[in-house]
C-alpha cells in the first residue's frame, strides 16, 4: 500500500519533469496565463534569446490589469497603458498565443476566464504572473503565482523549476451562520493565522463548511490564500467541481470528459495523509467581516469596534496597528457600523463573478445608493457581463444607483482610470487593503459583496444580518 | 545575471513588517515595458515623507537593506526587486519574506538573507544607532558581519539558489539542458488535458 498522500502532493508528483539532488523539481506547467503587466519583460527577454513559446496551446493571454472599464471605444486617458496593451497585442501575434483582447467578449480578469472557459480543471499545474493564481485551486488545481522572471521561464521551457512546499490543512466545520460567505470565511482564516501564517505553504481547505461552499465561493476562499502568505490554496474536487466543469469550451468531451472523472476521482486527500500544519475554525464562530487596517488580518466583525492598538500582547502589532490607524485615519473605539464612506467597489478577482453580483444585487434590489457614496460594479468578464444582463441585474444595480461597468480588474489596485483620490474611504469586494492600493491616499476596507451593497445604500457599514430585502 | 559574492557597504534600517509590493512600487508605475528605470519609483508614497528614512542622507551609500518580517508580501510584480536593485541594493535582510518575492529576487541576483529576529534586531539597531557602520553579508560562508569586529551571524539559504547567485547562472539555459526530459514528459500527458489553440 503506498504511503497516503495529500491533493497537493499527488499533484506535484504527478508532473516532477526532473528532480535532482539539492536543486528544486523542475514542474511542468498545464496551463499558463498571460496578462499584459507581468509579461512584457519576459516576451522581450524570449526575443533577445532568439527563444520561442514551446507550448502556445497550453497559454492563453488577457488583458485586465490596464482596461478602462468605460468609454473604452474613446481615447484611453493614460498613454502607458495603451502602450502596455499594444505590447501585448504584439507579442501574441509574434508568439502565437491565444489571445481574448480587450474587443473580445470573453475578455476579464485572468482569474475569472480560466474557470469560465473551463481550462482550469482538477490536478492541473497553473500559472500566472499574477498572486491572485491562486483563485484556480477552487478546481482541485494546483495554481501558483510568479514573477516576470519566471513567466519567461514557462514562455520558453513551459516547465518551473520549485521548491517543494509545506503542506497546511485548514478545516473549518459546521454551518455558515445567515448572512456570512466565502469572504467572510476567508477574512476570519487570514485573521487567524496572519498575513504571514502560510509562508511557505500550500493551504489545503477542508471540512464539511468548505465542501458546501459553491465553485464560486470556493474560489474567492483560494484566491485570498496569498494574503494569508501562502504559496497556493486549494480545495479537492468533487461532483460540485465536475458539474461547474461538464459543457464549458475547454473542459473536456465525451469519452475525454469519462477518463478525466475516472482521474480526477483520485485526487482527494488519502485517508491518513499528514499536514505539516493544521488549523481549524468552527463556521459558527464566522460574522460578516471589516478590515480596519492596511493588511487583510487586520478585521474585525461588523458588530466590532475599531480596535485599541495598545491592547494588542505583541509590540511589533502595536505598532503596525497604529500606524495603519493613523493612515485610515480612525480611532479606537469607533463602531464599524459607524465607519462611513466615500465609495464603494464590487469587484476584482476576489468577487467578480455571477454568483457575487446575484447576492449583491438581491440587496441593493429597489433602493438607492446613499448621495454622500459613488459606487461602481465591475463584472469579472465580458461574459459574466453578459449573463448578469441576461438576469437584469445590471438595471437592479443602476436603478439603484451603481454605475454598471465593462470588465476589468478595475479598483482593486490603482493601475487603471478606476481608482480612491487621497484621503477617500471605501468598501471593497477586492484582497488587499494596503496603503494606497486602490489610489495614493485612499483608504480600503475590505468586506463581502453583500456588505459592500448594503453600505453603498446606507453610506455606512451595516450589519447584513439585519438587512430588509425588498 | 551578474555574480553575487560579498557585499560590503552601509545597510538602511526600515523597522516595518508586512512591507508589501505596492509600498515598494505602486501599480501605476507597472506600466514600463522595460526591466530598468524603477529605482526612481522605490518606496514612492513613503518617501513623499522627509523623515523617511531612505531620505536621511546618512544612508546615501547604502547597499542592505535591513526589514521586519513577511517583507515582499503581496503581489507578485516582479518591479519590486527590480525597484529594490536599481536604486542600489544588493541585499536584504529580514526575519522572512514572503514566497513569490523570494523567487524573484533569486532569479534577479538580489541576495536575500533570512535570519532570527533577534540576530536583525541586533543588526537594525546598530544601522539606527551608527549610520556609517558597514556590514559585510558573504554568501560564500554564509554569514553576516559588521566590519571591524570579529563576530558574524550566520545564515542558512537554499543550496541551489546560493549556487545560482555566486555563478550568476541563468536558470533558462540551465532547464533547457533538459529539453528531453521535457518532451518526454510531453509524451505522456492525458488527453483530456485543456489545448487553447491561437
Amino acid at each position: 500500500m503506498a504511503e497516503p498522500r495529500t491533493l497537493s502532493e499527488k499533484i506535484w508528483e504527478s508532473h516532477v519533469v526532473k528532480r535532482e539532488p539539492g536543486q528544486p523539481d523542475l514542474l511542468y506547467v498545464d496551463l499558463h496565463l498571460v496578462h499584459e503587466v507581468t509579461s512584457a519583460q519576459a516576451f522581450e527577454g524570449l526575443r533577445m534569446a532568439g527563444r520561442k513559446v514551446r507550448r502556445p496551446e497550453l497559454t492563453v493571454a488577457t488583458v485586465d490589469h490596464n482596461v478602462p472599464t468605460e468609454n473604452r471605444d474613446k481615447e484611453w486617458p493614460d498613454p502607458l497603458s495603451i502602450q502596455q496593451v499594444a505590447v501585448l497585442d504584439k507579442n501574441v501575434t509574434d508568439f502565437g498565443v491565444m489571445y481574448f483582447g480587450v474587443n473580445d467578449p470573453r475578455q476579464g480578469i485572468v482569474h475569472v476566464i480560466g474557470p469560465e472557459q473551463g481550462m482550469s480543471q482538477p490536478g492541473m499545474t497553473i500559472v500566472c504572473g499574477d498572486s491572485h493564481t491562486s483563485t484556480h485551486g477552487a478546481f482541485g488545481a494546483l495554481a501558483i503565482g510568479i514573477g516576470t522572471s519566471e513567466v519567461e521561464h514557462v514562455l520558453a521551457t513551459q516547465t518551473l523549476p520549485q521548491a517543494r512546499p509545506q503542506t497546511m490543512s485548514i478545516e473549518v466545520t459546521g454551518e455558515l451562520p445567515a448572512g456570512v460567505v466565502a469572504k467572510d470565511v476567508t477574512l476570519a482564516i487570514i485573521r487567524k493565522i496572519g498575513v504571514g501564517g502560510g509562508i511557505g505553504h500550500v493551504i489545503e481547505y477542508r471540512g464539511d463548511t468548505i465542501w458546501n461552499l459553491s465553485m464560486e465561493g470556493r474560489m474567492t476562499l483560494c484566491n485570498m490564500s496569498i494574503e494569508g502568505g501562502a504559496r497556493a490554496g486549494m480545495v479537492a474536487p468533487d461532483d460540485k467541481t465536475f458539474a461547474y466543469l461538464e459543457g464549458r469550451p475547454y473542459s473536456p468531451k465525451g469519452k475525454e470528459w469519462e477518463a478525466a472523472l475516472d482521474y480526477w476521482r483520485t485526487l482527494p486527500t488519502d485517508e491518513g495523509a499528514k499536514f505539516d500544519k493544521i488549523v481549524t475554525l468552527a463556521a459558527a464562530g464566522i460574522a460578516p467581516s471589516v478590515t480596519w487596517g492596511t493588511t487583510p488580518a487586520q478585521s474585525v466583525d461588523v458588530t466590532d469596534r475599531i480596535p485599541d492598538p495598545d491592547s494588542f500582547d505583541d509590540a511589533g502589532a502595536r505598532e503596525v496597528g497604529w500606524r495603519a490607524l493613523t493612515y485610515m485615519d480612525l480611532k479606537p473605539g469607533t463602531a464599524i457600523e459607524d465607519v462611513h464612506l466615500d465609495r464603494v467597489f464590487i469587484g476584482s478577482c476576489t468577487n467578480s463573478r455571477i454568483e457575487d453580483l446575484r447576492l449583491a444585487a438581491a440587496v441593493a434590489r429597489g433602493y438607492k445608493v446613499a448621495s454622500s457614496v459613488r459606487a461602481i460594479v465591475v463584472p469579472g468578464s465580458g461574459l459574466v457581463k453578459a449573463q448578469a444582463e441576461q438576469e437584469g441585474l445590471d438595471k437592479i444595480f443602476t436603478e439603484a444607483g451603481f454605475e454598471w461597468r465593462d470588465a476589468g480588474c478595475s479598483m482593486c489596485l490603482g493601475m487603471n482610470p478606476d481608482f480612491l483620490l487621497p484621503g477617500e474611504r471605501c468598501a471593497s469586494t477586492s484582497n488587499r487593503n494596503f496603503e494606497g492600493r486602490q489610489g495614493p491616499g485612499g483608504r480600503t476596507h475590505l468586506v463581502s459583496p453583500e456588505m459592500a451593497a448594503a453600505a453603498a445604500i446606507e453610506g455606512h457599514f451595516v450589519d447584513i444580518r439585519n438587512w430588509r430585502r425588498n | 545575471m551578474e555574480p553575487v559574492k560579498k557585499i560590503t557597504a552601509q545597510a538602511i534600517p526600515l523597522n516595518r513588517r508586512d512591507v508589501d509590493t505596492d509600498q515598494i512600487i505602486p501599480a501605476k508605475y507597472l506600466k514600463l515595458v522595460e526591466r530598468t528605470g524603477f529605482g526612481r519609483f522605490l518606496f514612492d508614497s513613503w518617501r513623499k515623507d522627509e523623515s523617511f528614512v531612505l531620505n536621511d542622507p546618512a544612508y546615501a551609500q547604502a547597499q542592505v537593506l535591513i526589514a521586519g518580517p513577511n517583507f515582499g508580501c503581496g503581489s507578485s510584480r516582479e518591479h519590486a526587486p527590480w525597484a529594490l536593485e536599481d536604486y542600489g541594493f544588493k541585499a536584504i535582510i529580514a526575519p522572512s519574506f514572503a514566497d513569490i518575492f523570494r523567487n524573484n529576487s533569486a532569479k534577479i541576483g538580489l541576495l536575500l538573507v533570512t535570519l532570527r529576529p533577534d540576530e536583525v534586531e541586533i543588526l537594525m539597531t546598530r544601522a539606527e544607532e551608527k549610520p556609517d557602520s558597514k556590514l559585510v553579508v558573504d554568501l560564500e560562508t554564509q554569514t553576516v558581519g559588521i566590519v571591524g569586529e570579529d563576530w558574524t551571524f550566520h545564515f542558512d539559504i537554499d543550496p541551489f539558489v546560493r549556487h545560482c547567485l555566486l555563478n550568476g547562472l541563468d536558470d533558462i539555459s540551465l532547464t533547457l539542458a533538459h529539453a528531453d526530459s521535457i518532451s518526454t514528459f510531453e509524451k505522456q500527458r492525458p488527453g483530456f488535458l485543456p489545448s487553447t489553440v491561437a
